[in-house]
């Protein structure tokens, strides 16, 4: 089976290279008339279909060369194959020469039937017997099958009583390949078909439609979320994809996702990582974007240098940093933007990522000391360190004897971050942060 | 339509750039609206003014050939061109939409053109009380036309000029004396927004107000980050002694 078939053309590879060979053996040398020397080159002159058409202007404007034949069109009777009743009707046709079209109606061929399968009493008592599905069910199933040729939501809506779609689909589908399977010599003659093949799952299918039924009747506001969801994992895949990348290669990481390693001997334990913003040298100048302009509005400049300047920050980050603006009564978009303005502004915005740095860096910090401070209790020096994970859920029956100490810790907290300040002075609790980060 | 005469055409020498200088021009647009009254019908219940004007109510011209009001589609000649100052362009109407405005500079200045969008407003908010002919209702922007790099010519032009604000150029690069061409030709009719009849509606922008609240916050922002290090740097000594405890050759705790 290929294009040909599908096409109705010939098979025979013979034509093609009888046309080849009646080919004056000069002619594919030679440019065909009405496309340019150019174009022609392009196709590679050889063996490969013309990238236009190659006919002339002045053969289309000749009249067609079989201008002898009278065609006219008359109002006369035919019969289709497709009907069974011999209704006699009427239509024009083109006739040629005075010799009307013979044969089958030209569309009767599209009158395409299902053949549904037939079953004698004995396979019935044999083979088709479901407990669910009466005789008289089956039979009437059958039916309105052949009748509606499977459309089996009109079939549903005939059905005597009340069934499912899924329900009739799959009684009919399992009856037929019962009987196919069973009338075949072996089952490999039958293997190939579709019937045979493909097994009806009515449970996938309702399942199927359910979940698409589901998906449509979204509103938009969950189709919201759910695109939100999808692009904050997809971030934070992506930065902790980084941290590794970072780790792995020895550097400390200080952004905002990263995780920082709690254990002891990580690089940072002993010294802060850089507490300004790294982009910070970079704020105060004009970004590239803008300085091959001729002219600019200032607040799009200060647009720009805002969005450089958070742009390693996370989406959540930013939004804090606007959040504290507002607490802090500045507007997010200065009113009077000039340079000294717009200056100040993108320091402030800078000063806050700092602040938000650090508040990260001292939550982590709280975290650390305590996992350290409970691991040297409950493990041996040589003992191998387990991940944060197994460190959280090991201690929190262990930790009763430091709550004293904790509430003292907490005291710090309900200073600076401000941010868990609900949190019960449990250390359970208190290490909630940092494993929030490490699926954050 | 009078066209302005065109600006002094730069001789070809000064039009070197100079680098590291950028020239700006405190702007501001808007639109002030009047509320007809008792004259108002269904269709004409407003008169409105829209407006680009210097900050300082100085002559835009000096750098401004044109500008373009685009309105909405459903005025007549919805595209209106005011190619003299003051820049600006009244009309009446019932609804509000968004105003393209598009700014077309003098050859020297720059070639290429400014948008600016503005919405305009019409209706006064429902806690500025009823409407009132006597009280339009004013919308306006402050922004800074910059020109990153001006020309020498331009700059010559306009180091003088109120509207503009120039730098003083960095040390190692001086202008030839620029002898007669100070006068600029184009003084004919005032284009200044000084005396204009909307004047006392301008609102004012203060620069130093807004950099007095950013310095407050500043202040208060980095007064917290001196906090937090404090805090950190307190913290610092408290994992010393499980780091003792616990050996080398341990892995960080990646998830």
């Amino acid at each position: 089976m290929d294009a040909k078939d599908i096409l109705g053309l010939p098979k025979t590879p013979f034509s093609t290279s009888q046309e080849k060979k009646s080919r004056p053996p000069k002619e594919p040398q030679r440019k065909p008339d009405g496309v340019s020397r150019e174009v022609y080159a392009l196709t590679g002159g050889v063996g490969m279909a013309p990238l236009m058409p190659t006919i002339e202007a002045s053969h289309l404007k000749r009249r067609p060369a079989a201008e002898k034949e009278k065609v006219a069109w008359q109002w006369l009777p035919f019969t289709s194959s497709a009907r069974s009743d011999n209704l006699q009707l009427y239509h024009w046709v083109r006739v040629v020469n005075g010799v009307p079209p013979t044969g089958d109606y030209q569309f009767a061929k599209y009158n395409k039937k299902v053949d549904v399968l037939k079953y004698t009493d004995e396979e019935y008592e044999k083979y088709l017997i479901d407990p669910a599905w009466s005789r008289e069910e089956t039979d009437q199933l059958f039916e309105l099958c052949e009748r509606f040729d499977l459309r089996f939501i009109v079939i549903a809506d005939r059905f005597p009583t009340t069934r499912s779609v899924e329900d009739l689909k799959s009684r009919y589908y399992s009856v037929s390949r019962s009987l196919l399977i069973h009338r075949a010599r072996s089952f490999d003659d039958v293997s190939g078909n579709p019937l045979v093949k493909d097994s009806y799952d009515a449970a996938h299918e309702t399942e199927r439609k359910r979940a698409l039924s589901a998906l449509l009747s979204q509103t938009k506001q969950q189709e919201r979320k759910d695109a939100e969801t999808l692009a904050e994992a997809k971030r934070i895949m992506e930065s902790r994809a980084a941290s590794k990348n970072l780790d792995e290669a020895g550097m400390p990481s200080s952004s905002d996702n990263a995780m920082v390693p709690v254990d002891g001997v990580s690089p940072l334990s002993g010294t802060h990582p850089p507490l300004t913003h790294p982009n910070t040298a970079a704020n105060s100048s004009i970004p590239n974007s803008l300085r091959t302009l001729r002219v600019y509005l200032r607040t799009h400049a200060l647009d720009q240098m805002v969005q450089a300047a958070s742009a390693s920050a996370g989406l959540r980050v930013i939004k804090r940093v606007d959040q504290t603006l507002q607490d802090l009564g500045v507007n997010l978009k200065p009113k009077v933007p000039t340079k000294a303005v717009c200056v100040e502004h993108l320091e402030l915005r800078n000063e806050i990522l700092t602040l938000l740095n650090l508040q990260k860096q001292l939550q982590n910090k709280e975290a650390e000391v305590s996992a350290n401070r409970e691991s040297s209790f409950t493990e041996a020096p040589s003992t191998p360190k387990r991940s944060n994970r197994d460190i959280d859920r090991t201690f929190i029956p262990d930790t009763i004897g430091f709550s004293g100490e904790r509430a003292g810790k907490r005291d710090h907290k309900r200073k600076t971050t401000g941010r868990f300040i609900d949190a019960p002075p449990s250390p359970t609790q208190s290490k909630r942060p940092r494993k929030l980060k490490g699926s954050d | 339509m009078k066209r302005p005469p065109p600006p002094p055409p730069p001789p070809p020498e000064n039009n070197k750039k100079l680098k590291d200088v950028e020239i700006s021009f405190p702007i501001v647009y808007g639109t002030i609206s009047f509320w007809l009254g008792k004259k108002a019908s269904e269709y004409n219940s407003h008169k409105w003014t829209v407006y680009v004007r210097s900050a300082n109510n100085e002559d835009l011209s000096v750098i401004v050939k044109r500008v373009v009001f685009q309105l909405h589609p459903s005025f007549q000649n919805p595209t209106r061109v005011v190619e003299q100052p003051p820049f600006e362009l009244s009309e009446s109407g019932w609804g509000e939409f968004e105003i393209a405005i598009t700014l077309y500079f003098h050859s020297d200045v720059c070639e290429k053109r400014l948008d600016l969008f503005h919405q305009l407003k019409l209706y006064p908010e429902e806690e500025a009380g009823p409407q009132s002919t006597k009280k339009p209702v004013i919308v306006e922007t402050y922004d800074e036309i910059v020109f990153p790099e001006p020309t020498e010519a331009f700059f010559q032009r306009v180091q003088n000029h109120p509207a503009a604000n120039v730098p003083r150029l960095p040390p190692g690069i001086t202008l030839p004396p620029s002898g007669s061409m100070e006068i600029v030709p184009y003084e004919k009719k005032r284009g200044d927004t000084k005396d204009h009849a909307l004047s006392q509606w301008f609102s004012n922008f203060s620069e130093a107000d807004e950099l007095l609240k950013l310095a407050a916050a500043r202040q208060q922002v980095q007064a917290h980050i001196a906090k937090l290090r404090r805090q950190l740097t307190m913290m610092e000594g408290m994992p010393q002694q499980s780091k003792v405890l616990s050996g080398p050759g341990q892995q960080f705790g990646h998830i």
